[in-house]
This record gives structure tokens, sequence and C-alpha cells, in this order.
């Protein structure tokens, strides 16, 4: 059983966290390129103001697209409480929670992608066809990690797997395939949350463009929906795997939390540095960069065969 | 027998009263309606009758034989045990929901030969497939599951007067006669190995090795035929697209499913299988999974993409099928109930979001006239309820919660990493690469099911004849309606299934059922439910925060980049929508395109085509049946016509014939 705490720090923190994360992560590309850039908060400004503003509908368009942000940023958050969080478990674990976790963010890509098509917008169409397509490939890479994890921890649900890092003796083949995992699981990071290499967040009107160009019509309190949804994702995901990164414990909560707090910040400077230093690959490439971290699971699941 | 009619016997009325419903339409010439109603009336009485069976057979649960007399070769025998129980639902669903919207979608006027052949024949279908999971005699089976083909024929033909049905028809005669022929190779075997025509027998492990192995192969090749496994799947598509709507739900709701009973029903064949035949299994699942729903997610056709999708449904359930096979093979309960539990549930979940589905297509088309998705366009206003019946089943077959496909899917997960971690050392950790597989059909399908809510029913409508559609009436959607619910129930309740489940797990394994704990214990069926009520609770808490404070909102055309007037024929197509998928699986699918040429600077008005034939059909099984008519027409040069040849022939193998005879 989860002691009230954890469980308060735990929804805490899914539901504050996420967008300073876009804030560090902004930071950390200005300060590269040599600009001072927004505020940390600035995420948190631009959401209040999108929750204040008037929306605009598209004549075109159904119950479908206001549905989508609102149904996407439920299976999000409820995905969110299955996700261990440092050294802590997650509130909500039971045998089998992960494959609940996968669906729950492909319910989230059904209605995203399905509302970008109620437009009936040709960008939309590109962006949607982009992301159910490459979702395809990185939806396996993810389960592939699992199943790695499942072999290491013997068990079926989040927490645990997450937390056998921890307990395994950190040596050899077994540290191989656990590096492999994260390398692999960071890639999915980067495409589930269409970062560079994959996407270019930053841009609007580009044809190349996957997460921003499903939402163009959006706006007011549903756009802000959907950017809150991206952002918690984006958390998740990180949390996931700041476990392969910083497997061990400091024995105190509070220092763990700390320790957890640091680690996610310290991704998402990890992930604004891989902006700052790379271009985005070319669309047709991105299959290949998916497969490769697919095929790294494999290569990690064969040496825990061994 | 005991004074109450035994279940068995109830199922057997029920088959007799289905099987008779189109019956009265066709002595009576001259009525008008051609006895719509009264096919209508005997299918849902039937059907009520066979659920009362079932309730029976549930409270009393053990097996139940009744020999009705016997055939010149073999005997009338039936059963019903928890296996053939689980497989009479689907039957008797469909049989009934499906007649009820064939009576408004079949009209008698709309057609040449009005709906009395269509409707005895129907009828035939339903009993014949109820006949076939209840027989117990290898003759006696082969004889209803023949009548069961060619009833499915003559459905399938019922508009013979286009080109199109008459090939698709023709393909899935030969196709099912090519089964057939296996299973009357499987059955000769089994009844010269065993001495005894009665089935389902289990062979003793002391019979020689190639005998489990060749039955093994007939028996995949036989039912996979039915089922639809890739590469047998040639003949799926075309039959599916092109039968009418009701029809097609009854085909692949129900008529797949055969092929996986025989399927379940060959892997039981030993008490410890070899651990390859469950390794098969599993990789002809997979294989079938990913390649049915990535050609689904290529077509244009709204029909033949549903078809593709029946085939990656089938995979799903033969990797349960596979993981079932392989817990026996370790002896692992838990892996049997698990993947037996997960591939039947899917069986029972695809029975109702598939036919659901293909009424829906079946509203599409009465209203339209085209099956051509790139047609079609903004139908989610013009038909709003069967567009919400087509979302529902479309997340439901995508797996996604909290509707009934998340529940299986998620059964055969846990059995699959179950294998694969969980216990190393009595597992089979290969099995832990069918989860991604899995996976990557989860997501071609969304995929595919995306692209078909989107470009059909969203958007605006690309052709004047869908500007027009509207929905059909309540005899037609309350059907889809029940099907939904179903849908729905099921998603948030699969505990509500588990006494069947378990009831046909002990039947096919008995030994390992016992010993294990039930299936709540095993996967996180309450979870699954919690999850979904949460989910569901989290949804409107969302919407009702958002949804109150707002006045009317501004409308305005959608964005389109500063274009100020968009037109329909600006928006994306399901052919560019898959593109990038279709590239990925181009190995596969082998599409066709045609690419228009530019000449100069100012080219003139060109057309850019591309389509996705099926490949195996297009590229294997064509062009080997053309070589072989080739290589067979040097035959030819026997059959000259003189009686005398013959007569000299007929000389020739009597006398060869006592030469051979010892």
């Amino acid at each position: 059983m989860i002691d009230f705490q954890t469980l308060l720090v735990h929804f805490a923190l899914l539901l504050a966290l996420p967008p300073l994360l876009l804030g560090v992560i902004n930071r950390t590309k200005a300060w590269f390129a040599g600009r001072r850039g927004p505020p940390l908060l600035q995420p948190y400004h631009d959401l209040a103001r999108l929750f204040r503003k008037e929306m605009v509908f598209s004549r075109t368009t159904t119950w479908v697209f206001r549905a989508g942000p609102v149904i996407t940023l439920s299976a999000i958050l409820l995905a969110g409480s299955l996700v261990p969080f440092g050294a802590f478990d997650a509130p909500v674990r039971f045998s089998g929670d992960l494959v609940l976790f996968v669906y729950l963010m492909a319910l989230g890509r059904f209605f995203t992608t399905a509302a970008a098509l109620d437009t009936g917008s040709a960008f939309e169409g590109m962006g949607a066809a982009r992301e159910v397509s490459f979702a395809c490939l990185a939806e396996a890479a993810l389960f592939m990690a699992f199943v790695v994890l499942v072999r290491f921890s013997g068990s079926l649900s989040l927490s645990p797997m997450f937390h056998a890092p921890m307990i395994a003796s950190l040596h050899g083949l077994s540290a191989a395939a656990l590096f492999l995992v994260a390398v692999a699981l960071f890639v999915v990071l980067l495409a589930e949350n269409s970062r560079i290499p994959v996407d270019d967040p930053s841009t609007h009107l580009e044809l190349t463009m996957i997460h921003e160009v499903m939402v163009l019509d959006h706006s007011g309190p549903l756009l802000g929906l959907i950017l809150y949804g991206a952002a918690i994702k984006l958390f998740l995901l990180s949390a996931l795997v700041l476990h392969l990164v910083l497997p061990f414990t400091l024995g105190n909560p509070l220092l763990d939390w700390l320790a957890f707090l640091a680690g996610v910040g310290a991704i998402a400077v990890g992930i604004g540095v891989i902006e700052s230093v790379m271009a985005r690959l070319r669309l047709r490439a991105v299959p290949s960069l998916l497969i490769a971290s697919a095929v790294l699971c494999v290569f990690g699941f064969v040496l825990t065969l061994v | 027998m005991t004074s109450m009619p035994s279940a068995i016997a109830i199922e057997l009325a029920a088959a007799l009263c289905i099987g008779l419903s189109g019956a009265p339409g066709c002595l009576r010439r001259r009525m008008r309606a051609g006895g719509q109603g009264t096919a209508t009336a005997l299918n849902l009485i039937g059907s009520a009758v066979g659920f009362a069976g079932l309730v029976l057979h549930a409270r009393g649960g053990e097996t139940q034989i009744l020999l009705l007399g016997s055939l010149p070769v073999g005997r009338l025998a039936f059963a019903l045990d928890g296996l053939a129980a689980l497989f009479l639902i689907p039957i008797l669903l469909i049989s009934a929901l499906g007649s009820l919207y064939g009576s408004s979608y079949w009209r008698d006027a709309e057609h040449r030969h009005g709906g009395r052949r269509l409707r005895l024949w129907w009828g035939i279908m339903g009993a014949s497939m109820m006949a076939v999971v209840l027989a117990r005699d290898a003759i006696l089976f082969l004889i209803v599951w023949e009548l069961m083909a060619l009833a499915a024929f003559f459905l399938i033909c019922s508009e013979e007067e286009r080109a199109e049905v008459r090939q698709a028809s023709w393909v899935y005669l030969v196709a099912t006669h090519a089964g057939t022929l296996c299973l009357i190779g499987y059955f000769a075997l089994l009844g010269h190995a065993e001495g005894s025509t009665a089935l389902w027998p289990s062979l003793g492990s002391d019979g020689s090795d190639w005998l489990p192995t060749s039955l093994f192969a007939l028996g995949i090749a036989g039912f996979g035929l039915k089922a639809g496994l890739v590469p047998l799947h040639v003949w799926l598509p075309g039959a599916h697209a092109n039968a009418p709507s009701h029809v097609s739900a009854l085909l692949s709701g129900v008529l797949l499913k055969t092929g996986i009973y025989g399927v379940v029903r060959v892997c039981g064949l030993l008490p410890d299988p070899p651990i390859w035949w469950g390794a098969v299994l599993l990789g002809i699942g997979a294989v079938s999974g990913v390649l049915g729903i990535a050609l689904a997610v290529a077509q244009q056709d709204l029909k033949r993409l549903l078809a593709y999708s029946s085939i990656e449904n089938v995979g799903i359930i033969v990797i349960g099928v596979g993981l079932a096979s392989i817990g026996r093979s370790l002896g692992r309960g838990d892996l049997v109930a698990l993947g037996l539990g997960g591939a039947l549930l899917h069986v029972l979940n695809h029975s109702l979001f598939k036919p659901l589905l293909f009424l829906a297509a079946g509203n599409v088309l009465h209203a339209t006239g085209t099956r051509r998705i790139s047609s079609l366009g903004g139908l989610a206003r013009t038909m709003p309820y069967t567009f919400v019946l087509f979302a529902i089943g479309g997340i439901a077959i995508c797996g996604l919660p909290p509707l009934n496909g998340f529940a299986s899917e998620l059964l055969l997960y846990v059995g699959l990493l179950r294998a694969a971690g969980v216990d190393p050392a009595h597992g089979w950790a290969w099995a832990g690469l069918a989860a991604p597989a899995l996976a990557m059909i989860g997501a071609l399908a969304v995929a595919a099911f995306v692209k078909v809510t989107g470009i059909a029913f969203s958007g605006t409508p690309r052709s004047p004849a869908t500007a027009h559609a509207h929905d059909p009436g309540v005899a037609m959607l309350a059907p889809m309606a029940a099907l939904a619910g179903g849908c729905v129930v099921l998603g948030l309740f699969p505990i509500a299934a588990v006494p069947l489940l378990q009831r046909a797990v002990a039947a096919w394994d008995p030994v390992l059922a016992i010993a294990t704990p039930p299936l709540p214990v095993l996967a996180p069926l309450g979870w699954v439910s919690a999850a979904g009520a949460v989910l569901i609770a989290s949804v409107a808490f969302v919407a009702a925060c958002f949804g109150r404070r707002r006045s009317e909102p501004a409308t305005a055309v959608t964005w389109d980049c500063g274009y100020a007037s968009p037109t329909p024929r600006m928006q994306y197509v399901d052919a560019s929508f898959s593109e990038t998928l279709v590239g990925l699986f181009d190995w596969a699918v082998r599409s066709r395109r045609v690419l228009p040429e530019l000449p100069g600077p100012f080219p003139p008005a060109s057309r850019f085509e591309s389509e996705v034939p099926d490949a195996v059909l297009d590229r294997v099984v064509l062009p080997l049946a053309g070589a072989t008519k080739r290589g067979l027409s040097q035959l030819r040069a026997l059959q000259r016509g003189p009686v005398q040849m013959y007569l000299l022939y007929l000389l020739l193998t009597v006398v060869i014939l006592l030469m051979v005879a010892p």
C-alpha cells in the first residue's frame, strides 16, 4: 500500500510539473543559441492565457473535434497514475498495467488524429498520417523495451519493472542490456513527443511537422488542453527513462524526490541540448531511427537470454 | 435421457428452426413479401431458443452427447461442451441480428431475385455452422462443413449479375474446396489411426512421429484456409467486399470462427504437443496480424479494408491459440488459460465489433452507393448515428480501453509476457517477441481506423451522393446498437465472460485447467473495469469543466494556411494518408502506382493512380493456377471423345487394379 504523502506528491507533480519541462527545454535551447530566452515559467503563462481565450471552430468540424483534446488529456492523466516517479511506486499498480499504459497513449493518439482529420484540412491530414505511421514503430519499440524489463524483474507492473534495475546487481550483461533499453526508450520519448530529430516543435507552418500541424485548427482552451496533455506525456516518458539512467535510491524520501526532480530536469536539459545541436531528420529517415531503437531492444532481449 | 430436454437437443431444435427460416418464403411463390417477416421471426426465435439452451448448459455444465442414429459411414452424433457453447454464441447472435438488419437492407423489391434465395441460404448457413460446432463424428462434420461452405458460396454470389461478385465467389469456391480436401485428408488419417470416426479424439503419445505432424499440417492448412490466415487468405477480401453487407457480417463475424474452432480442436489433439506447434502458430498469427492490418491500412475500399482487418483479428486469435499450445507443452496452466481465454474472448469480441462495422459499412453503401473511401466524406454530419456506431466499433477493434477489444488483447499480452519473463525456468522466452508484434498490430489498427473515420466520415462530402446521405431506419440501426452495446458492456465488465471462457478452457484441457487459478486472478480484469469507469468519469469531468461556461463559439472555415475557400477536393485522401505505411510495408503489400508524366514546364492535366491488389492472390495463386492449367492441358490428348477410347481406359484400369491388388 502506498502512503498518503507519496500519493499527494505524485499527483501534485503529475499535474503541476510538466509545463516546467517545456520551460527548461526552451531555456536550454535559448542558452545554446546565445539568447536569454523566455522565463522558465512561460509555458504556465501561455496555458493560462489560452484557457481564458475564446474558441473558434471550423464549420466542418463535429463533436470529434471537441472530444479529441478532452479524451486525450483524460487518457494521459490516467496513464500518469500508473508511472512510478523516482524511488516511489505508482499510486495505481497491478500486474499488466504496462499494457494499459501503452493503450491509453494509443487512445489519446486515436482521438488526437481523428480530431485533426475532422477539420478536413490537408495539412492536418498529413500530420495525422505521420503520427499514426511513426507510432506503429514507436509502440513496437516501447513494448520490446518493456519485454526486456519484464524479464529483468519477473513482474508485469511498471513500478516493480522500473525499480528492478535498482535491485539488479549492475554488472556485465545486465548493465549492457539496460543501457540498450535506455537508449531505445529515449528515442521513443523523442518520437512520441515529436521532438528533434523526429519533428521540430518550434516551427509552425512547415510541412514536415507532426504534432503541431495536427492542432492547427484548435484554439483557446482546447489548444491549452492539447499542449498541457503533450507536456504531461513528455514528463511521463522522461520519468520512465530516468529510472534506467538513475537506478538507485538515496533512502530518504525528501532526498529521493529532489533527486527525481533534478533527474527529470536533467533529461529536459538533455532534450534541449539535442534540439540545439541536431537538425531534424528527413521524414523518410524517421522509420529507420525507430526500427533501430526496436532492434536495440531485441539485442537487449537476447542479452537477457544468456 | 432425463425428462428435461437436454441442452444439446434444444440446440438442435434451434438449428432446425434457423435452418428452415427461409423455406416458407420459397414455398409460397405468390407472396409479395417473399416470407421476409417469417424468416426474420424464425431466426429470432431460433436464436432465442439457442440461447436458452446455452443457459441450461451453463447450469448443468457437463458435456452432453446425443446420438440420433447412424449414417452409411459414421454416426449422427452431436455434443455440446464448453468450447462448442462458446462458438455457438456468435452464430446465434449474428444469425438473428443480421437477419433483422437484412429485412430492411435487402428488400425484395430492390433485387432481381428478391430476397428469397438469400434468406433460404442464410438459414441453412446458420444451421450448418451450428452443426459444425456440435458435430462429433468425422463424416457428419465433413457433410455439414461442406453444406456450410456451399451456403456461404450462394450467399456471396447474391448479386451474381456483377462480374466482380462472380469472380469473388468463384475464388471462394475454389479456396474452400482446397481446404475441404485438406480436411478430408486430415479426417482420413485420423480415422485410420484411431479406428473410428468419433470426434474429437486425443491421440496417445505412443503414435509414430510423422502422424501427429502430418495431422497438424493438414488441420492447420484446412481450417486456416477457412479462418483466413496469411497466406491462405486469398479468398477472403473479395468475398467479404462483394457479398451483401449483412452477409459480410455473418462471414467475418462467424464463418471465420468455424476455422478458428477447427484450429483449436487440432491443437487439442495431443496431450503433450511439441513446443514447435505453438511456436509455428505464434509465428503464423503474428504474420497474419501484421500483414493483414498493413494491407487493411492500404485499402481504398471500405469493405475490403474491413475484410483485411478480419485477417488481422484472426491472427491475434491464433497468437492466443499458439500461446495456449505452448502452455500445454510446458505444462503451464496459466499460459493455457490466458492464451486460449484471450483468444476465445477475442472470438466473442470480434463477433461483436466486426459485424457492427460491416453493418455500418452497409449503411454507408446503402446511402451513398459507393464503397470507395475517397468518394465519401462528411458522413459524420449526414449520418450521425451510423458514425457514432462505427466509431464505437472502430475504437473497440483497435483494442482501446474502455471497450471490449482491450480486455481480450490484455489477456494475450499478460500471457505472452508471463511466458517470456515470469518463472523463466519453465517459460519460453521467445514468446515475448510476439508482444511487440501485437503492439504493432494495435498501432496499425489505429492507423487503419483513424483513416476510415477521418477520411470517410469527417471533413466535407466529396461527392453529391455523399452530401445527401442519411441514416437508415430503426430496423437497421437497432441490431447495430445491440452490437455496440455488447462492445461497451464487455469492455467495462469483461469479468462477465469469465465463466464461459473457463468452461471452454476446461473442455480443451481439463487436466491443466483444474490446477490453474481462475482467470481473474491471472489477469487484472477487475482493473480493466475500474480503469474504464475512471476514464469515462474523467472525460465527463474535463468536458464539464470546459463545456459549461462558454457562450456560442465563433465559427469559421478550416484554416488551410491562407486559402479563403477550400474545396472538398483539397482534403487529404485515404491513399495519401496511408502512403508512409504502405511504403514501409511495400515489400509485402506491393502497391501498384501509375505516375503521370509531366513533360515541360507547362504540363497538361494528368492523373495519378495507385492501388493495392492482393499480393498473394495476384502474384502467387493466380500464376500458379495458370501454370497448373497449362500443365494439365497436356492431358487433353487423352480426352478425344470416342466412346471406344473410354472403354479402353476402363479396361486398362481394371486390369491394372487386378494386377496390383493382392
